[in-house]
């Protein structure tokens, strides 16, 4: 026993170890950066020692065995969501979120732990033996697993935590679950934000909107893309992209050069040659899934229109002007607008290498909200500048990457499902955070992990973190 | 893990994470390299409170050294806007008793940009300018209240004396217009608005500091900005030496009551205006503190006009002081030599045309013309010169006319530091024309060669008139400011202007005026000991009231040390008014007092009272 313990502890994925503690530390130094000379004091001190608490956690889940956390997985997930339930219960309202549980100075917020008992109980799930995600059934429960928590947390009005859960989606997709999802939902968010963000621009060679422009011309790339790496009549490939890319490029050349014309013509009719083209090869080229590429096609369109139809027509003044703000087509200095705007101001200022300490006043004089939570990244971009934040975000990337790598290089669905099932939080967590910070997304306030002030999202994530190095630890190696 | 069909998934979704890191790293980089600076910017003036620190103005002193002019400080209540949200507006008006209703007036006013349009919720306006030391003491007390408010030093003036207010003139907050002239000013500044707080308003601002402190998110001050590094101190502004004589501007003032005119004393030697009388004149005090606009208001509907400075602005028939100038231009031109004899039949007649004279010996020459003032020998003057061939016509010897006058003067602004100037007027040929047509002779015009008719001067330039005869040909423009603290006065107060007639015709012009203080017209002006030389001169006004009564004079005859006009509207004969005026000022002037008769004759003088109609200006 002893020794296989030892072998254990010598078998942890250093690099990922490595990679926690930087982002660790330089979380804890943006904490204390910000509270320097700042309107704030003593975050850093208490955030010591959240680290060491989660340290010691992360020790004492080292030493778990994998089978135990499948063993113990349904309850576990039983527990947090009773715990979840009772929260809304109990809770203390904090800006009308329902989320935290205070027991004197401190409080925690269990949904932070829900993520790592909803991920052990989807990996737990999907590794059983008999488990098949094309049966409706499993797939219903695995969504079920994932939508509870959800809902829980919904109830508590934290959104963006809820939100978190869909990266589970992720996983399941790993697993097999058929692509459309996946497509619909991104070329969904894609449509939605080009269409929006480039309403109001007009080319500046020509009189074409530039949303409406770049729409058809991101169908095109994405439906031929299918096209090439779905369906497999190579034929109808080659005559598609070229078709699509000499059309557009040689109507765009002749509007500018030539004579100038509604270069929105070509891109119609194009889409409307690759929709008869693609139905037509079903029967000549016995290729079936062309249908799928067509209706893709006419449902992008349909996406398209619909969407500037319920901007213009359907919503209300004050919910189109939320979306405009978002997209930077108004400018509003107040709550959320002046948050993001203030943000990005923080960052921008920080320029190469980042302003002085006592220069840094976005962050350190309250201009940017929260700057020590959900806005931490503004405090890195203003002191470190380009080459600080650069470093944090490819820091990160690495640090996911290395989990789908290591979660590869399991050889049990388990633990597979497990390690992309937290890589898919820490994703999520980056990109709405990031990208809200960046003014790209909308404000929704979850933390940057391991960089935001707060307990409970610390430990919640080196839980999270901690089990996966255990069950990766844990692996059968082939010799 | 064998059979996994779905392993190259794992590329699709490195692929998503890579993506949205590209996507990320180009707004990162567009947000730090590209708009760094706007960034920045926009961050400084997050952060930065500007606030204002005003200089002391330049004071001013009399050519005696004298301190004329100075400051005293004086607090405003500012706020700013984005702050006083949750301020007792209540409890503030109380405190310095105004109404709700004047708040909301005045915070209407400050955020109209067509009044203020240098207006931000950022920065700090001027709600209420000097209040009064008791009201600041409570504010000061019970400031907690008044979240946004703050208290603001600044310098107003304050005058030794209650004379020369026309002179020194005001300062009062810019106008809308001037902040749109100029970027130096912000809304509540002081600019001067009148007098030599106007014309030197430049040197007399200084440079205002700036003191940027560190704010946060909700305005609270954090300290110095940088430490204080950006800070910049106040500069005072200049100090201005004037050419005036306090005691003789005090002394003009006191003879000038109860009369309207006005009196200019210049140092021929350097163009110095020694004194600058208009009467009425008030009390420059009047036009300071918190009375200001009350005050002001008063004096702009006063008839009498008290905040017209006459002596350049006014502009009057010069009557038989002008003579003297025509005397000097028909002895340069030839037209008559000193011993040049006309006759004077009571009057200057030509056919059916009578320019009537009192009566006097007859025929007299140049000398005696000047000391009796004689209408007609003046008029044959200008009629010989009119009939002279080398003009070759009416309209060539008008012209000439016309030149020799400029030369001296007249009809252009002489520039004086002073704001307000006229012209004066000088006609020429094609005005006569244009009224006349071609059918205008010497006998139309004739009466300008005794400065009626179309001449008019400003008291100033009858005074300058009186320095160039003074100098024997030329003259310095005329100025108020002597000296300027490091700091080179305008060159043309340096440099000496020549007029078209030379010294030899200034001589006998001046013998004449000897003669009229010894045996001629101003014999009251002959103070012993001084060699007083003068003019008078009975200017009749086209409204047919009472004569205006002038004086011109200089003093000694030999080295002058000042030079004189006098002119008291609706005063009569020369000889009632303006000539004692004078002399007891030339008195006072180069004895440095006044005797002790003459004490009392300038008590008589300062009682006399002269009754204009209601509506006399």
């Amino acid at each position: 026993m002893d020794r296989r313990k030892g072998n254990i502890l010598q078998r942890l994925d250093l690099w990922t170890i490595l990679l926690f503690a930087s982002l660790a530390i330089m979380g804890w130094f943006a904490i204390h950066s910000v509270e320097s000379g700042s309107i704030m004091s003593g975050q850093s001190g208490k955030q010591i020692i959240w680290i060491c608490i989660s340290l010691f956690t992360g020790l004492v889940l080292l030493c778990i065995p994998k089978h135990t956390y499948r063993n113990i997985s349904l309850i576990l997930y039983a527990a947090t969501l009773a715990l979840g339930i009772l929260t809304i219960f109990i809770a203390t309202d904090i800006k009308g979120s329902r989320s935290w549980i205070s027991a004197g100075s401190f409080s925690i917020q269990p949904a932070e732990f829900m993520k790592f008992a909803t991920a052990l109980m989807l990996a737990t799930y999907i590794g059983r033996r008999d488990f098949k995600i094309s049966n409706n059934r499993d797939f219903i429960k695995c969504v079920g697993i994932i939508i509870l928590p959800m809902l829980i947390i919904l109830a508590q009005r934290e959104t963006g935590s809820a939100l978190v859960y869909l990266a589970l989606f992720l996983v399941l997709y790993r697993e097999g679950m058929t692509g459309i999802f996946l497509l619909t939902a991104i070329s969904a968010i894609i449509y939605f934000v080009v269409g929006v963000k480039y309403s109001v621009e007009t080319m500046s060679q020509l009189p074409v909107n530039v949303g409406q422009y770049a729409t058809t011309v991101i169908i095109q790339i994405i439906s031929i893309a299918i096209v090439k790496f779905w369906c497999k009549h190579d034929r109808t490939f080659t005559v598609l992209f070229f078709t699509n890319l000499s059309g557009t490029l040689l109507s765009y050349w002749i509007a500018v050069y030539l004579v100038e014309f509604n270069i929105m013509i070509v891109q119609y009719a194009l889409l409307l040659f690759n929709i008869i083209y693609l139905l037509l090869q079903i029967r000549l080229s016995k290729e079936k899934r062309n249908l799928w590429v067509a209706l893709y096609i006419i449902g992008a369109i349909g996406f398209n229109y619909s969407c500037s139809y319920i901007m213009q027509n359907v919503m209300q003044p004050h919910q189109k002007e939320r979306i405009e703000v978002l997209f930077g087509l108004k400018e509003d200095k107040n709550d959320a607008g002046y948050n993001v705007l203030q943000s990005k101001i923080a960052i921008g200022s920080g320029g190469t290498f980042g302003r002085e300490p006592l220069s840094c006043t976005q962050t350190k004089l309250g201009f940017v909200p929260e700057s020590d939570t959900d806005f931490i990244f503004c405090s890195i971009g203003e002191e470190q500048g380009f080459a600080g934040s650069a470093f944090v975000m490819i820091m990160f990337v690495i640090f996911i990457l290395r989990i789908i790598h290591l979660a590869e290089r399991q050889n049990e669905i388990f633990g597979r499902a497990y390690g992309y099932a937290i890589a898919s939080i820490f994703f999520l967590h980056f990109t709405i955070n990031l990208g809200m910070v960046l003014g790209i997304t909308p404000v929704i306030g979850i933390p940057l992990p391991f960089f935001s002030y707060g307990g409970s999202s610390f430990l919640g994530f080196t839980i999270l973190l901690f089990i996966f190095l255990r069950i990766d630890a844990e692996r059968e190696i082939k010799r | 893990m064998k059979n996994d069909k779905f392993e190259s998934r794992k590329y699709i979704l490195s692929g998503i994470v890579l993506l949205i890191f590209i996507v990320y790293l180009t707004q990162v980089f567009s947000l730090q390299i590209n708009d760094s600076e706007e960034c920045q910017n926009i961050a400084d003036r997050n952060a930065c409170l500007k606030k204002t620190v005003y200089p002391a103005r330049g004071q001013m002193y009399d050519r005696n050294g004298e301190l004329l002019v100075f400051n005293k400080t004086s607090y405003d209540i500012t706020f700013i806007p984005l702050e006083i949200k949750g301020a007792d507006t209540l409890e503030l008006c109380n405190t310095l008793g105004i109404t709700i209703d004047d708040f909301t007036n005045r915070m209407d006013y400050i955020k109209n940009k067509k009044n203020n349009p240098g207006y931000s919720k950022f920065t700090e306006q001027t709600f209420m300018a000097q209040i009064p030391d008791e009201n600041l003491s409570v504010f000061q007390e019970k400031a907690f209240l008044f979240k946004g408010f703050y208290t603001r030093k600044r310098y107003i003036r304050e005058y030794k004396y209650d004379v020369a207010g026309g002179l020194f003139g005001d300062i009062g907050e810019v106008s809308s217009r001037e902040l749109e002239n100029d970027s130096y000013y912000e809304q509540g500044d002081y600019i001067g608005k009148q007098g030599l707080e106007a014309s030197y308003e430049k040197q007399l601002r200084g440079k205002k500091g700036q003191e940027i402190q560190k704010i946060d998110a909700h305005r609270r001050i954090k300290g110095k900005y940088k430490d204080g590094a950006l800070d910049t101190f106040p500069v005072r502004g200049k100090n201005l030496t004037l050419s005036l004589d306090i005691e003789l501007q005090m002394l003009g003032e006191r003879l000038m009551k109860n009369k309207i005119g006005s009196i200019v004393a210049i140092e021929p030697e350097t163009g110095e205006i020694l004194c600058m009388v208009s009467s009425p004149s008030y009390d420059p005090a009047l036009l300071t503190g918190r009375d200001r606009g009350a005050n002001y208001k008063k004096l702009t509907e006063d008839k009498r006009k008290p905040l017209l400075n006459r002596a350049v602005t006014g502009t009057y028939p010069p009557g038989s002081t002008f003579k003297t100038s025509q005397a000097a231009m028909f002895l340069e031109e030839g037209v008559v030599t000193p011993q040049t004899a006309f006759n004077c039949s009571n009057g200057f007649i030509m056919n059916n045309f009578r320019l009537g004279c009192h009566s006097h010996k007859s025929p007299i020459a140049l000398k005696e013309a000047i000391s009796t003032s004689c209408n007609a020998y003046f008029c044959w003057g200008l009629h010989r010169m009119f009939g002279m061939n080398k003009y070759g016509g009416r309209k060539e010897a008008m012209n000439t006319w016309r030149d020799y006058m400029v030369s001296m003067g007249f009809g252009y602004r002489l520039g004086v530091d002073l704001p307000g100037e006229s012209r004066g007027m000088i006609p020429n040929a094609e005005y006569y024309t244009r009224h006349y047509g071609n059918y205008w002779r010497a006998v139309t015009v004739i009466s300008i060669s005794i400065g009626q008719g179309e001449v008019t001067l400003t008291p100033l330039q009858i005074a300058n008139l009186g320095a160039i005869i003074a100098n024997r040909g030329e003259y310095i423009t005329p100025h108020m400011v002597k000296e300027i603290e490091n700091d080179t006065i305008a060159g043309e107060f340096l440099t000496p202007k020549k007029t078209m007639v030379g010294k030899k015709a200034y001589e006998e012009v001046i013998k004449g005026m000897r003669h009229a203080v010894t045996h001629g017209t101003c014999r009251e002006a002959n103070i012993p000991g001084l060699n007083v030389c003068g003019k008078t001169g009975t200017a009749q006004n086209i409204n047919k009231e009472q004569d205006h009564s002038v004086f011109l004079g200089f003093a000694p005859m030999k080295t002058p040390k000042i030079a004189i006009s006098v002119y008291v509207e609706n005063g009569g004969f020369g000889k009632d008014y303006a000539v004692p005026i004078g002399a007891l000022m030339i008195e006072k002037y180069l004895n440095g007092k006044l005797t002790p008769e003459s004490e009392s004759k300038a008590d008589e003088m300062s009682k006399r009272r002269i009754y204009y109609g209601q509506e006399k200006r």
